[in-house]
């Protein structure tokens, strides 16, 4: 379990020091490094193994069925990087604890530093490719998180949302390569994949995959064009800059590389995208960080720059190429980390970081700047340091390769060009900031920083010439195991040694160092002919590509979204009419098989009259009155329709609902316009035309073709157990209440519910009431005529029971629940038309909501009531008695039912009669009549 | 009683809308709270009890009035539904108790329709008759409406309005799409219904069609597909957000009724009809994870921000009911999870954070701090991961899962470059919205409105959505189980047939 213990001790720590914000700063510091350096220990102690070229392997199973496992694995490549990042993460956390001002929390950053390290261990250590992203991603999140450590400042949001927006999206193309390659390999295992070479590159997506999986790898490592986040990430506080540029982060991405080169790499376009991006990269960082005055933008393209170096290596053809690759990743680490913390000391005790202000520091903190310069030398290749070993070696292998063909000369040369640009920036680093006159309106008086800032710096300088002096003496176990890893088991004999001879890259090594000095001198020429270049700024274009690209979306969205309910519906019936109309023209023949029926008169009649009801209501759709009542017209000849065709309970249905209906639009339209104006356009009026006839000769068509085809449908069933299982002789009813009675109680919800919405959006809303009618009539004098209010009231018992007869029957013979209480609620609304709200508010004091509750109570219980019967919710229950005088009567349990189905109805259309009437009723209205 | 657990997760929230009607329950505030949250808890209590009823003995079929299918309704508990249903009620319980802070008395009926609109949801999760299905998406729908306006203004009504009128259209042709099928196949049960669409011949086969096509409009208006979609940005955005959170699992109702009826209806076994609405499904669901990744970078504020994500998940959803693969649906499924969680989380947070920041509410610029950064800011944090899709949380797996359950699809080569584009633009615009928001403050804080702090019942219910998404990561191993689980049963016609429609006969 040593594996394991590893990213989760740094994940404990990050735990840890989130916590401890009561402590004092040493004691903070201190028990943020203990995780890490546990970890470190036991790294150490697992390194023997891991030289002798054993793997160390660990897994757990987490989600076994999409093949993603917790899975650790530690060789040599990992091993060099979880050194790395424990050795340098420990300095980092050691020096912050000086560098942050007691303004800054200090166990946020220490938390978000561990959580990026446990990250970034995850991901060296990874032996299942899908974990090895979530780690990945992990990296983006806490760098998200570091670099906005400072959020108040508009650079560092920025610039985190840059360097997320840039590492994720190569994220999201790496993932998509790992699930290809895990697709090919047919495992996400890292062990098997890394075994499948020839299997992964005879595979037809052998090339997309490895451009998806080289686009996380560049755009995480900052290669061109994908480089210009990392200069803005420099606006975290310095540590963090100096942990992300040397061990973490970006050189996440050259992990990547290192990882999937036994399996990905030796073919053409391998050689050609990575040599060709690490070059470019290599130069155009080394020449833009020339002319950058900040130091930390100097020392930002600096890193590109070394990273395009490496990447370089990788994509060259040789297999020593690799190992000097892995070589400068750990020499650069810890010159660039080194540089970085120096920088720290600088800005910390100077207030800036402008080299055109810094001048002069030698006098104030020579120590200080012997560290510095150092690590300068060592980043610009100077002999006996360890920059040199590995740029000797890649200056050799440029020498080596074949990648151009007969063009291959360029690299070298290329390559020599911009070792001479690392010299000369070198050497400004050095010249500009601690020597060339005196410093210029710092903000405070520079002099040394605090003893143990220093500490880390002088350990990460001791390795340079440590490195640089005895190579062998210290990193050749770490180097050999490594390539052992990288180059799948074979590594080439290769010695590091100070010196080879004069041979061509010592001649190459001596031009650049010559160029660079040369370049350095005269850079005032350079930098007049770069002045005159138009200058490209990334933050700018970045900013400006995120503005227009939101723009264009919210352009896209109000042209799409525009509000209309009739676009919105427009688009649907076109839907409708594409998706229903289609099939149509695929069919051999509309009608069916079936006779038709001759048409009589009565019919014809019927449909005539029911064409122009509907008609009408739409020619007059403007005028609301008139148009309403033409629906009134449709709707009766559908309840004479239902008459003609012998379905008596629907035509009692429609009748009733209709009546109700056309009552409460009446109502409605009190409170609206009586005209709506002409609003659309002739073109429109058009469209909306064809789309209508379009739907109508469709929907007819489907209708037509249904009725001339025979049924065979469940309703036989119906027919046959209606009385028998249902207990009832009027099939519509036993299916209301039994076969589907299920159906009516959630309609009965429905309206209940229905009845509740539409109190709840007219209890306050306050609505002006016509003082007169359109022409400005007032309104009658006399609201409520005698003879009406006189009438109603002796028609309300009999409607009472009528509709009680309606609902006895119901089982039997056409009628019910529903329509019985349709037609209780008609009566009551026929008084609240002769009498006004008021006066029947003053009479019939009951609670509409309790009435519809109670209702579908009463059909719940009763269908919850045959569970005391073991049998399903709604089973129902019917006997036959004989009772003396009376004769043989039914009584069913679905007669409670419907009572329960009365009772709703009832409530839910006295409540909406009752909220549409209150508002006609206010108080002011009231006194005048 | 154990007989009848198929049946409580209908029963109880409409026992709840009607007890909260009724006295003791509904007559004064505090009771109601109380009565309305016991309740709620109830619901999902049983639901829970179901699935692990459904785990133990497998599918359950109720038939209610003890008439078997085809001829009466039957309920039918298999793992998918079983799960909806839970998760709805979770998110009821959630939602009751974040609107007991004081949102519920912004209007009337506020409990009672909540339970109601569970009512509907759960039964549409849970019904195999189709017209049974029309019957709780009106019951869903009408409490929607309502629920759309609680507490609203004039913005909101007319929101409200369009999504009354439209859905009521989109009933209209629910029905005329039931008219046809039952023309045709003589049948409103889905098992019974998919047994008849594979013997259909000639003629027939082109009006069965035309039902399934007209469904699919249905659903689609539901689920919001492109373009049917346009009502959704507006009528979330301006619901009360307590609502929109609630809501985050209609869209579902829609993508859920797709995955049943074209992968049993009109699925592998449907004769000449196999398959028929995949590559419409296919193009619509790109087209609406495209519009509504536009949505994401153009959004102006919080809440229209997470009603495109909204879109985005239903897009993602249909491609991947598109796919009809066991894989592709278990992916779906534990995908459909994660989203409505998250993006209900998301609407409280932008309530919260919206309360907090005076008059400029929850929109995406700068503007003063929130008073309680720590909090909010955590969960907005973890809110966005689970939503943008990186790990550690829920959102990763679900990203994993579907990438890799489209692989070998027909429309891979599109679907893969779109998706992942989508999900760039999801990066961008929350954490360009979360670090404005959080980040980006006045120079001076006006200190002139009295800052919201969280009440406590708020904070129980947003740390429960909240939580979600880290321990979908962490229990992804038996989560993943119990998808392939459902999805299997999801696709196994021959079973499917047998179980619901031999019972009785």
């Amino acid at each position: 379990m040593t594996l394991l213990w590893i990213p989760l001790l740094s994940l404990l720590g990050s735990i840890i020091s989130s916590t401890t914000g009561k402590l004092t700063r040493n004691q903070s510091t201190g028990l943020t490094l203990l995780m890490p350096v546990i970890a470190l220990l036991m790294t150490i102690s697992l390194a023997p193994a891991v030289f002798s070229g054993e793997v160390i392997r660990e897994t757990i199973s987490w989600i076994p069925l999409l093949g993603i496992n917790i899975a650790f694995r530690l060789d040599g490549l990992a091993l060099l990087f979880v050194f790395m990042i424990l050795g340098i993460g420990i300095l980092v956390i050691f020096y912050a604890r000086y560098y942050l001002s007691s303004n800054d929390s200090m166990p946020k950053l220490y938390a978000y530093l561990m959580l990026f390290m446990t990250a970034m261990l995850g991901i060296v250590m990874s032996n299942n490719i899908i974990q090895l992203w979530f780690f990945w991603e992990l990296t983006s999140i806490s760098s998200f998180l570091l670099i906005s450590y400072w959020w108040h400042k508009p650079d560092a949001r920025k610039g985190a949302i840059m360097a997320l927006t840039v590492t994720g999206g190569g994220g999201l193309a790496l993932l998509a390569g790992l699930l290809l390659l895990g697709n090919i390999v047919g495992s996400y295992d890292l062990d098997v994949i890394l075994a499948s070479k020839e299997i992964i590159q005879g595979h037809a997506w052998y090339e997309i995959t490895l451009i998806l999986v080289l686009l996380g790898a560049f755009t995480k490592s900052a290669q061109f064009p994908f480089h210009f986040w990392l200069p803005h990430a420099m606006a975290a506080p310095t540590p963090v800059s100096a942990y992300l540029h040397s061990a973490t982060m970006v050189k996440a991405g050259i992990f990547l590389l290192a990882r999937f080169y036994p399996a990905l790499a030796g073919t053409d376009i391998w050689f050609i995208l990575v040599s060709l991006t690490g070059l470019s990269t290599l130069l155009f960082g080394a020449y833009v960080a020339l002319f950058k005055h900040d130091l930390k933008g100097l020392l930002a393209y600096s890193t590109i720059s070394h990273l395009g170096l490496i990447t370089l290596l990788f994509g060259l053809d040789t297999k020593l190429a690799a190992v000097a690759a892995i070589f400068h990743i750990i020499n650069h680490a810890i010159f660039k980390a080194s540089l970085f913390m120096a920088t720290g000391i600088i800005d910390h005790e100077t207030g800036t970081r402008d080299m055109r202000k810094l001048n002069g520091m030698w006098r104030f903190m020579p120590y200080t700047a012997t560290l510095a310069m150092v690590a300068a030398a060592a980043m610009a290749g100077v002999p006996l340091l360890n920059g040199f070993l590995s740029k000797e070696m890649f200056f050799a292998e440029t020498l080596h390769q074949q990648l151009l063909g007969s063009m291959s000369w360029l690299i070298p040369v290329l390559a020599t060009i911009a070792g001479a640009l690392a010299v000369a920036y070198s050497a400004r680093f050095i010249h500009d900031v601690f020597f060339n006159g005196d410093p210029i309106d710092l903000p405070k008086q520079p002099s040394e920083p605090p003893r143990y800032m220093r500490v880390p710096i002088e350990i990460l300088v001791a390795l340079c010439l440590v490195v640089g002096i005895f190579p062998n003496f210290i990193v050749d176990d770490v180097l050999k195991a490594a390539s052992f890893a990288v180059l799948g088991g074979y590594v080439p004999e290769f010695e590091v040694a100070l010196w080879h001879g004069f041979n061509l890259p010592l001649l190459m090594s001596a031009i650049a160092v010559i160029g660079g000095l040369l370049l350095y001198t005269q850079r005032r020429y350079l930098f007049q002919f770069q002045a005159s270049l138009p200058s490209l700024n990334a933050k700018k274009t970045f900013d400006e590509s995120i503005y227009r690209i939101t723009k264009w979306c919210q352009r896209k969205i109000s042209d799409s979204e525009n509000g209309s309910l009739q676009r919105y519906l427009m688009l649907m019936f076109v839907f409708v009419l594409l998706f229903a109309g289609w099939p149509l023209f695929e069919m051999n023949q509309l009608g069916g098989q079936k006779q038709l029926t001759p048409i009589d008169v009565h019919n014809a009649m019927g449909a005539a009259l029911l064409m122009v009801g509907t008609i009408s209501t739409v020619i007059w759709y403007r005028a609301r009155v008139v148009s309403l009542l033409m629906l009134s017209v449709v709707g009766l000849m559908v309840s004479v329709v239902f008459t003609r065709f012998s379905a008596p309970d629907l035509a009692l249905t429609q009748l009733t609902v209709e009546v109700v209906t056309i009552i409460l639009l009446m109502l409605a339209l009190f409170f609206l316009p009586q005209h709506s104006p002409k609003e659309s356009s002739s073109v429109r009026v058009v469209r909306d035309i064809a789309i209508s006839a379009g739907l109508g000769i469709v929907v007819a068509s489907i209708c037509y073709a249904l009725i001339t085809r025979p049924l065979e449908s469940i309703s036989a069933f119906f027919l046959a157990n209606a009385k028998t299982g249902g207990g009832g002789t009027n099939v519509v009813n036993v299916i209301l209440v039994d076969f589907r009675g299920f159906d009516t109680l959630g309609e009965i919800c429905v309206l209940g519910i229905a009845a509740l919405g539409i109190y709840k959006l007219l209890v306050n809303l306050p609505l002006v009431i016509p003082a007169s009618d359109s022409e400005g009539r007032p309104w009658a004098k006399e609201r409520y005529p005698i003879l009406l209010a006189s009438i109603s009231q002796s028609l309300l018992p009999l409607a009472l029971m009528v509709s009680f007869y309606i609902f006895l029957r119901g089982h039997n013979l056409p009628g019910g629940g529903f329509i019985a209480g349709l037609v209780t609620a008609v009566a009551f609304i026929l008084q609240y038309i002769a009498h006004g709200s008021s006066w029947i508010v003053a009479r019939l004091t009951i609670n509409y909501r309790k009435i519809i509750a109670s209702g579908i109570a009463i059909a719940l219980f009763t269908g919850v009531g045959s569970w005391f019967f073991g049998r399903p919710f709604m089973t129902t229950w019917f006997e036959y008695f004989d009772i003396p005088f009376i004769g043989e009567i039914e009584l069913a349990s679905a007669l409670v039912f419907d009572v329960g189905v009365y009772i709703t109805v009832v409530g839910a259309t006295l409540m909406i009669l009752a909220s549409l009437g209150q508002l006609a009723n206010e108080p002011k209205e009231e006194v005048n009549t | 009683m154990i007989q009848h657990l198929s049946f409580l997760p209908i029963l109880l929230p409409m026992l709840a809308g009607v007890l909260l009607l009724m006295p003791p329950l509904g007559t004064n505030k505090s009771n109601r709270r109380v009565a309305s949250v016991v309740l709620s808890i109830f619901a999902f209590a049983a639901s829970l009890a179901l699935l692990l009823k459904v785990q133990a003995d497998g599918t359950q079929v109720y038939a209610i009035g003890d008439w078997s299918a085809p001829f009466g309704i039957v309920l039918v508990a298999d793992p998918l539904s079983t799960l909806l249903v839970c998760l709805t009620t979770l998110l009821g319980v959630v939602c009751v108790l974040y609107a007991s802070a004081g949102d519920d008395e912004k209007g009337d009926f506020f409990h009672p329709l909540v339970h109601f609109l569970i009512l509907g949801v759960n039964g549409a999760f849970l019904t195999g008759d189709v017209f049974n299905l029309f019957v709780f998406f009106e019951v869903l729908l009408i409490a929607s409406y309502s629920l759309l306006m609680h507490g609203g203004d004039k913005k909101n009504t007319r929101a409200a309005l369009h999504y009354v009128i439209l859905n009521l259209v989109g009933s209209a042709i629910f029905l005329i799409a039931l008219g046809i099928l039952y023309g045709v196949l003589g049948t409103l049960n889905m098992a019974d219904m998919a047994q008849k669409v594979a013997l259909l011949q000639g003629d027939d086969v082109f009006l069965a069609k035309i039902g399934g096509m007209l469904l699919l409009v249905v659903f689609a208006l539901k689920g919001a597909l492109l373009p049917l979609h346009l009502w959704l940005p507006n009528t979330y955005a301006t619901a009360m957000p307590v609502v929109a959170a609630l809501f985050a699992i209609m869209t579902k109702v829609g993508v859920y009724s797709m995955m049943r009826v074209y992968t049993l209806i009109f699925g592998d076994e449907a004769g000449e009809l196999t398959h028929m609405a995949q590559s419409w499904l296919w193009w619509l669901a790109l087209a609406t994870i495209a519009m509504g990744a536009v949505g994401v970078l153009a959004s102006k504020d919080l809440r229209k921000l997470i009603a495109n994500l909204v879109i985005v998940s239903v897009g993602t959803l249909v491609a991947l009911v598109a796919v009809q693969t066991v894989e592709a649906s278990a992916a779906a499924i534990y995908y459909l999870v994660h989203s409505t969680l998250v993006t209900a989380a998301l609407f409280l947070l932008a309530d919260l954070i919206g309360r907090q920041r005076g008059d400029i509410a929850d929109k995406i610029s700068a503007g003063p701090a929130v008073a309680q950064p720590r909090l909010l800011g955590t969960c907005f944090l973890i809110a966005a991961i689970a939503v943008i899709g990186m790990p550690p949380l829920s959102g990763f797996i679900g990203k994993v899962w579907l990438l890799k359950a489209t692989l070998n699809a027909e429309y891979t080569f599109v679907f893969w470059p779109l998706y992942l584009l989508a999900s760039l633009a999801i990066l961008v615009g929350v954490s360009k919205a979360g670090s404005t928001v959080f980040w980006h403050h006045h120079a001076k804080v006006t200190e002139e409105k009295t800052q919201e702090l969280v009440h406590p019942a708020q904070l129980v219910a947003l740390i429960i959505l909240v939580s979600a998404a880290p321990l979908m990561s962490v229990f992804a191993g038996p989560l993943s189980e119990y998808a392939i689980g459902a999805a299997n049963q999801l696709h196994d016609f021959n079973h499917n047939i047998n179980l619901i429609l031999s019972r009785g006969q």
